[in-house]
C-alpha cells in the first residue's frame, strides 16, 4: 500500500482504536440514446441547452414516457450486481432548486427495480448493496462569481442537457472499513458497469459519481455519526476525502465535541471536506407517487433475456484465472482489468506456463492490441523463456515484436539474431571474466552481502556485453555463486 | 386517529414550499387544512385488510417507448422564455446552501 495509510485516521492517536465505516452512494449515467421520459439525445459535453424539450424543461402539459432500454440496463446491472428485480414505481421528490426546471426530481422511492444485491471485491470482501433504482439526472448549474465556489457564488448559469438522463443510483451497505476498500469497491463498481456496458462510467465528466458517507467508531460499537461527502471526482478524491473526514471526526470525537451529522463539500486544492448544510435543516422532500408514470411490472419473458445480457462478471474471470494458473484472486486483478484474461488462459491451455504468462500480461502488456495477440505464440514465447532458450529481456523485445506486428517468436528470435549461449559456452564466459577482473572477484568471494550484491550487478554487466545481452543474468548470477562456493 | 395538524407544521410546509405566510395566514389554513385532513381520516374509519394497495389509479403498467432519439427544440426559442440569460443558459439567483 504506498498511499498515505488508509488506517492513518484509524490507528493514530488516542489510546483507543478507531475504526472507519464507509458507505458508498453512487450515481451512474446510462448510455442510453435519450433521455429518461423524452427523445431528446442523452450526449455528454453539447453545445448548452440544445438538448431540451417540452418535457426535460418541464413545461406544462407535457409528460413523461419511460425508456425500455433504460429500464433494461437497470435490470442488467441489477442482476450483475446479485440483487432481485422488483415491480417498480416512481415518485416525485421536491425540491427548490434550479437544477431541475419541474421543481422536483423523478425517482424510484419506496419501490425501487432492484433490492438487495452484493458486490465481491478481488479481496474477497463481500459488500451488501441496499438498492439500485431509476432516477433522472438533473440540469448543471455553473457558479458565478466569488471564484466559483458554491458557497460564495453571486450567481447561477443552468445548462438543461443533461436533466432527465437516466441514472441508477446504487446505494451500499456500510461495510467498507477503509478508503483503500472504498477505492476498491468503487473501482470493482466501474469495472461491473464497463463490463455490462451499461455506462461509460467516467468519474472525470461525471457519468460516474459517488458520494460517500463517513463515520468513526471504537470496533464493535453502535455506527457513530455520519457525515455524506460530495464532489468526489476521483478515485484518488474519493481515498483523500475519506481519510481527512475519519481524522477530522476522531480528533473532534477526542477534543470533547461530537460529529454533527451534515452534507459536506470536498475541495481537492486545499484537501479539505467543508459544511455544505447540516443535516437539520436538509430537504423534507415530501416524496409522492409520480402520476404521469405507471409501473414497471416486467415479466418473466423479459426478465429472462436481461438475465442472458448479463456478461461473464470481473470476479468471476478473476476466479478463472486464479484456478488455471494456481493463483489468488486478488493477483488475476489486473490482467482481468485489462481484458487480458481470455488470452492468458488460453495461452495456459496451450501448455505454457501460468506464472510467466502471468508476468507477461502484467508487466509486458499494458500496451494497445495486446489482447489481439495468438495465444499459442504466446505460449510459444513462455517456453522459450523457460527452457532457457531466451533471457527474460530478449522475451520481452520479442512480445512487444509480436504485438506490433504478430509473427512466431522463434522468426523474430532469430530476426533479432537472439542466440541461446549453452551453459557450457556460459560457464566459459563467466571464468573468462573472473580471470580478468581478479581484484573485484577477490571482494566478490571474500566480501560482505552489500558488496557481493554490487558487485554481481558488475559481473553481470561484463558477461553480458561479452554475450551481447544473448545470457540470461538469472544463470549468470547463479554461476557466479557456483564458481564461489567451488 | 392521526394527529392534528399543528400551526408548527403549516409552518414548515409552507417554509418548504417557499411560501411567506403572516401570522394571520397561519392561523387561517392551520384551520383550513385540519378540516381537509380530517375529510381524509374519514377513510381511516374503512377495513381496508383486504383491499391490494393501489399504486396507480390507471390499470396499466409498462408503458415504454424505443430509445429513439426526436428533434429538440430550438436554443434561441427556448431561451427566448427566459427571464435571464448568460452564455446560452439560464441566469438564476445564487442558492446558498440549498443544493440538495
Amino acid at each position: 500500500m504506498t498511499e498515505s495509510g488508509s488506517r492513518r485516521g484509524a490507528d493514530e492517536g488516542g489510546t483507543k482504536q478507531w475504526e472507519l465505516v464507509v458507505g458508498l452512494e453512487v450515481h451512474c449515467e446510462l448510455a442510453t440514446a435519450t433521455k429518461l421520459f423524452c427523445g431528446c439525445p442523452n450526449q455528454f459535453g453539447a453545445e448548452p441547452n440544445t438538448n431540451v424539450c417540452p418535457v426535460c424543461l418541464g413545461l406544462p402539459g407535457s409528460l413523461p414516457v419511460l425508456n425500455r432500454q433504460a429500464v433494461e440496463f437497470a435490470m442488467r446491472l441489477g442482476r450483475a450486481l446479485h440483487c432481485t428485480v422488483e415491480p417498480s414505481t416512481f415518485a416525485r421528490k421536491n425540491y427548490f432548486y434550479p437544477d431541475m426546471p419541474k421543481d422536483y426530481q423523478v425517482s424510484q422511492y419506496d419501490q425501487p427495480i432492484n433490492a438487495e444485491g452484493h458486490l465481491d471485491l478481488p479481496s474477497g470482501q463481500r459488500i451488501g448493496i441496499e438498492r439500485a433504482h431509476l432516477e433522472e439526472d438533473t440540469g448543471k448549474s455553473t457558479h458565478v462569481g466569488g471564484g466559483g465556489r458554491i458557497h460564495e457564488a453571486g450567481h447561477s448559469l443552468v445548462d438543461y442537457n443533461r436533466a432527465g438522463v437516466p441514472l441508477v443510483e446504487i446505494v451500499g451497505r456500510p461495510d467498507l472499513r477503509s478508503s483503500e476498500d472504498a477505492k476498491a469497491y468503487a473501482a470493482e463498481l466501474r469495472a461491473i458497469l464497463l463490463a455490462t456496458g451499461v455506462s461509460d462510467a467516467k468519474m472525470e465528466e461525471g457519468s460516474m459519481r459517488v458520494d460517500a458517507n463517513v463515520s468513526v467508531r471504537h470496533p464493535g460499537e453502535e455506527f457513530g455519526t455520519r457525515c455524506e461527502i460530495k464532489n468526489l471526482n476521483s478515485l484518488r478524491s474519493l481515498g483523500r476525502a475519506i481519510d481527512y473526514e475519519a481524522r477530522r471526526q476522531i480528533d473532534l470525537i477526542e477534543a470533547g465535541e461530537r460529529v454533527i451529522q451534515q452534507t459536506r463539500h470536498w475541495d481537492e486544492a486545499d484537501g479539505r471536506t467543508h459544511t455544505l448544510r447540516s443535516k437539520e435543516e436538509a430537504y423534507d422532500y415530501r416524496y409522492f407517487p409520480e402520476p404521469d408514470l405507471v409501473p414497471v411490472v416486467p415479466s418473466a419473458e423479459w426478465l429472462a433475456e436481461v438475465e442472458a445480457s448479463v456478461p461473464t462478471l470481473p470476479a468471476e474471470r478473476r476466479e478463472a484465472v486464479a484456478e488455471a494458473a494456481g493463483v489468488t484472486p486478488a493477483d488475476a486483478a489486473l490482467v482481468v482489468e485489462r481484458g487480458l484474461d481470455g488470452l492468458v488462459l488460453a495461452a495456459i491451455a496451450a501448455g505454457a506456463d501460468p506464472l510467466r504468462v502471468l508476468t507477461h500480461a502484467d508487466h509486458n502488456l499494458a500496451v494497445e492490441g495486446a489482447d489481439a495477440l495468438d495465444p499459442r505464440a504466446l505460449a510459444e514465447l513462455v517456453t522459450m523463456e523457460a527452457d532457457g532458450a531466451l533471457t527474460a529481456t530478449q522475451a520481452k523485445t520479442v512480445l512487444a515484436e509480436m504485438v506490433a506486428g504478430g509473427g512466431s517468436p522463434a522468426e523474430i528470435a532469430g530476426a533479432k539474431g537472439f542466440e541461446a549461449v549453452s551453459a557450457d559456452a556460459l560457464g566459459d564466459v563467466v571464468d573468462g571474466i573472473i580471470a580478468a577482473n581478479a581484484d573485484e572477484w577477490d571482494r566478490y568471494v571474500n566480501g560482505d552481502d552489500k558488496t557481493r550484491g554490487k558487485l554481481t550487478g558488475f559481473f553481470v554487466g561484463q558477461v553480458m556485453r561479452a554475450t551481447q545481452g544473448n545470457a540470461d543474468g538469472k544463470a549468470v548470477t547463479a554461476l557466479l555463486e557456483q564458481r564461489r562456493g567451488g | 386517529m392521526p394527529q392534528k395538524i399543528t400551526r408548527d407544521d403549516v409552518a414548515h410546509v409552507a417554509d418548504l414550499a417557499r411560501l411567506a405566510l403572516s401570522d394571520d395566514e397561519l392561523e387561517q389554513f392551520t384551520g383550513q387544512l385540519a378540516a381537509v385532513l380530517d375529510h381524509a381520516a374519514d377513510v381511516e374509519a374503512l377495513d381496508v385488510a383486504d383491499v391490494p394497495p393501489t399504486s396507480h389509479p390507471v390499470p396499466l403498467e409498462n408503458v415504454l417507448r424505443d430509445d429513439v432519439v426526436t428533434p429538440s427544440l430550438d436554443r434561441a426559442e427556448v431561451l427566448a422564455q427566459a427571464p435571464a440569460v448568460e452564455d446560452d443558459r439560464f441566469r438564476v439567483p445564487p442558492s446558498l446552501g440549498q443544493e440538495p
